[in-house]
């Protein structure tokens, strides 16, 4: 079976869970055998593993005419595209976009991140849709997030190929329920044009219900997994330190429930003062919670280490005793199951996807602060705790395989093409 | 002549309240009021009392033909009482019949079998008073919690002058036996074992309304022509199950009651008697000994006590409780101890559990079980600690509590010896006065010419009205007290 794929972000240049979920969801399909993805990004950078899929980059795709020689695409892109592809492209050119601003190759440059002008950007990404979805063959369309559902839907009108759409998140999560109208409106119209939905937990297809007034019927939630970790991210160097160490790790932003994070841990600190409290990541709320922290004295066991990247996260985890996701409203959550894998006892909100999924981890309601903070005491009082939920947090954890969701998401292909 | 033993337990435990660790060292009471009130009176209309309106029906209806036994843990007779006074009545009504034997157990539901003989052996002691007080029974069968047995509880069991344990037949134990004949224990040949017959109490227990089950509807006439169709030798056939299994776990409208009551009727037609554990016990004769080296229990598929100490939270709880076993017999604060009985609760573990479903649990997961439970236990630890500091070790304690009593003895005695010896002066004093005064007036007669004389005697006499006065003070006052 031929999936086109559109994505927004894609490993290793990622800025959430958006671009990691993206990337083990299409592994595991092709894990599943007998597909064949091509999976559209804005922008790759050429270090993308290409085994399982085939990238193309809407960056490189022309949606005017330009004559360019092969020796000059090859010097040009060739680290991104095939000059081949290139051409086949350039003949599928659809309508005149001479009028907007182009590069020597006639192709639209792209940011790849959440610029300013994300909305422009989501446009200009359904133009160049319209261009790879005349040229490449394929039996379904795959968009994932709302990003990329114009582009779904664009591609659906050309080719008249059945479109899935794949819910990572809904604008009522990410705006604790104030949406964005403009973005509202793209997501619904994503979701009325799509022939079945996928959430990625049920909650998430709860809200898709409810808030977007959707049939439950084409609704299906196929929970994600993770990638198991490479020797590489496990065996970062450790930096244990002698006081037990709580850790958040995320974007700092009001989706986030930081400030429930603050709270519970002056509670702990009120009573166990052998805790250090980290909290990892950059976002709007930083400084706010800066002052929280301070405002309740417990500045000098909490800290603020900024944004991490790369193996920081995995050096950061391996020095945690508690990881921490206080989430107001999380439609998955993929970070306490690294956590998890990396050995770390997780406390998660119940209004997490992931709390949905997982066993092993302590579940309270992110207003609970009472809860967090006797969870967080028990975790690093007794070892019992600590060894139990760390060991079976990691058994469970190895079970939870994209595999599994891969195989989930190609049935539904199959249920809806007919077969 | 084939018989059925049924023998029913009773039991709630002290559900905790949401303890945070802040609240340690800050708030001593520990239990959920208003949800232990509430479980009881539901189970009570729902299970306990039609289940035990049944049972005296039965009784009356068969003339005293249909008997049991009832086993009633501590915590359930005190919630009983506090809350649903009527159930106490009844249990009294059934005792009055002479067809409904109480057995012993542990007062609190415990595991102390398997951790700590000294506490096992006076939770009994207590269960025993307190059955003996409310019914009038002195139980000669013991059924531990969760039907725990092994070989190590039964020298303990039968050191306590009991003749008879209640236990699981449990397939692994068995092999090839049957339950339905008397086993003697391997540790204590003269204490005999009534073995459960697992298909035919989880009949009623877990399959009864179970649409699906091929034998559904099981009625009455079936059922004793199963136990009928058992081979001939086989004499007892024991039916162990939870009181609740009536009304609760097979709610009333399926016909469990109506099933419940006709049975004696056709298991006097099939020539089946009832028979009590104590009567089966002197009655029959064991067949074999029976040896169980790893403790068994009548829960889960396992038969095995994992449902309570299966993972690392249950042992490291129950090790934690344990560990101030000792210290907390030294105490000698009611409510301390009060807390320690209902801390022991098996329930408490059970809870913790990572394998099964929670279908009993207060709380959401295991490891919320555990913190609550770590907290509640954290703070009796430091109750503990106040009455007598840790720093001194238990034999140390001990022997200084020795010493402290010893002296408090030795004192008393010492207080008698001087009460006697002041006994001993006052009466010599009195007599020498009167000698005194004799040796006076001799004196007097004999030379009133002396002048010094009675100046001498005169302060003497003085002072004689007020010694005499203070004794008899003082036996006034020990006649007040």
């Amino acid at each position: 079976m031929k999936a086109l794929m559109y994505g927004w972000e894609f490993p290793p240049h990622i800025l959430g869970g958006l671009g990691t979920a993206s990337y083990g969801l299409t592994k595991g399909m092709w894990e599943c055998g007998d597909m064949d993805i091509t999976f559209v990004i804005p922008k790759p950078f050429g270090d993308e593993e290409k085994h399982f899929a085939r990238i193309i980059g809407m960056s490189q795709v022309p949606v005017c005419w330009r004559d360019v020689s092969r020796e000059y695409l090859q010097e040009r892109i060739g680290n991104v595209m095939d000059p081949d592809l290139y051409y086949r492209l350039r003949d599928h050119i659809y309508a005149d976009f001479n009028y907007m601003r182009t590069n020597d190759l006639g192709c639209i440059e792209f940011s790849g991140r959440y610029p300013d002008n994300l909305v422009e950007e989501i446009n200009n990404y359904s133009i160049c849709a319209g261009v790879v979805a005349r040229t490449i063959d394929y039996d379904i369309i795959h968009s994932h997030d709302w990003l990329t559902y114009p582009a779904g839907i664009h591609s659906k009108q050309v080719s008249g190929k059945p479109l899935v759409i794949h819910v990572h998140a809904t604008e009522f999560d990410r705006s604790r329920g104030k949406p964005n109208p403009t973005v509202f409106a793209i997501e619904k119209d994503g979701m009325n044009n799509a022939d079945h939905i996928i959430c990625v937990s049920n909650l998430t297809r709860d809200t898709v219900i409810h808030n977007y007034g959707i049939d439950p019927a084409k609704v299906t939630t196929v929970h994600n997994a993770v990638t198991p970790l490479t020797p590489e991210q496990l065996n970062v160097p450790e930096h244990k330190s002698k006081d037990k160490v709580v850790t958040f790790l995320g974007r700092i932003t009001m989706q986030k429930g930081p400030e429930y994070f603050v709270e519970a841990a002056a509670k702990v600190l009120k009573n166990n003062p052998n805790v250090r409290f980290v909290m990892a990541g950059s976002g709007d709320m930083m400084n706010k919670m800066i002052m929280l922290a301070a405002e309740r004295g417990i500045a000098d066991r909490f800290h603020f280490p900024g944004f991490q990247r790369g193996s920081q996260v995995y050096e950061m985890l391996k020095a945690s005793d508690v990881y921490v996701m206080p989430s107001v409203s999380e439609p998955f959550g993929i970070s306490p199951l690294e956590a998890m894998q990396m050995g770390v006892p997780s406390i998660i909100s119940k209004q997490s996807g992931c709390a949905e999924i997982l066993d092993n981890v302590i579940k309270t309601d992110y207003w609970d602060i009472d809860a967090m903070a006797d969870a967080i005491n028990s975790i690093v009082t007794y070892p019992a705790m600590y060894n139990q939920l760390r060991e079976d947090g990691l058994a469970e954890v190895n079970q939870i395989t994209w595999d599994k969701a891969g195989r989930k998401v190609i049935d539904i292909y199959n249920k809806v093409l007919g077969r | 002549m084939k018989a059925i033993c049924f023998y029913f337990q009773i039991h709630q435990p002290f559900r905790l309240k949401r303890y945070r660790f802040f609240d340690i060292g800050n708030d001593h009471y520990y239990y959920d009021d208003f949800a232990n009130d509430d479980i009881i009176e539901r189970i009570a209309t729902r299970s306990y009392i039609p289940a035990a309106q049944s049972l005296l029906k039965m009784i009356e209806e068969s003339e005293g033909k249909f008997k049991c036994a009832l086993s009633i843990t501590g915590s359930a007779l005190e919630q009983f009482e506090q809350y649903v006074p009527d159930m106490i009545d009844l249990l009294k009504k059934l005792a009055t019949t002479g067809c409904v034997e109480f057995l012993s157990e542990t007062y609190a539901h415990s595991l102390a079998s398997l951790a700590d003989p000294e506490e096992f052996i006076s939770q009994v002691e207590a269960h025993k008073a307190k059955i003996k007080e409310l019914f009038g029974q002195e139980p000669k069968v013991i059924r531990n919690t969760e039907l725990i047995y092994s070989d190590e509880i039964a020298p303990l069991i039968g050191s306590m002058g009991y003749k008879g344990i209640i236990t699981e037949g449990a397939k692994h134990i068995l092999g090839w036996k049957s339950p339905n004949y008397v086993y003697a224990a391997a540790t204590a040949p003269d204490v005999k074992l009534l073995l459960k017959n697992d298909k035919f109490s989880d009949d009623l227990s877990e399959r009864f309304s179970n649409t699906t089950w091929d034998e559904y509807p099981l009625t009455a006439d079936k059922y004793i022509n199963w136990i009928a169709s058992t081979p001939a030798e086989e004499q007892i056939v024991n039916l162990f199950m939870n009181l609740e299994v009536f009304g609760d776990f097979q709610p009333r409208e399926t016909g469990i009651f109506q099933f419940l009551e006709a049975l004696p009727r056709f298991a006097a037609e099939k020539g089946i008697e009832f028979i009590t554990p104590a009567e089966a016990v002197a009655k029959l004769k064991a067949v074999d000994t029976l040896s169980v080296p790893f403790p068994m229990s009548w829960s889960d598929e396992e038969r095995d006590v994992s449902a309570w100490l299966g993972n690392k939270l249950q042992k490291e709880a129950f090790e934690k409780l344990y560990s101030v076993s000792e210290r907390v017999r030294l105490c000698d604060n009611r409510l301390l101890k009060q807390d320690w009985d209902r801390l022991q609760a098996a329930d408490h573990f059970f809870y913790m559990s990572t394998k099964t479903s929670h279908a009993f649990s207060p709380y959401e997961t295991p490891f919320e079980a555990f913190t609550n439970y770590m907290n509640v236990l954290a703070d009796f630890i430091v109750r503990v600690e106040e009455q007598y500091p840790m720093s001194i070790d238990n034999e140390e304690l001990s022997s200084l509590l020795t010493t402290i009593r010893n002296q408090e003895r030795e004192i008393e005695t010492l207080n008698k010896e001087a009460e006697s010896m002041r006994k001993n002066i006052e009466h010599f004093n009195e007599e020498h006065l009167l000698r005194e005064k004799q040796a006076e007036a001799e004196a007097a007669e004999k030379a009133p010419k002396v002048a010094k004389a009675p100046k001498a005697a005169k302060p003497k006499a003085e002072k004689a009205p007020k010694e005499k006065k203070a004794p008899a003070k003082k036996a006034a006052a020990k006649k007040e007290k």
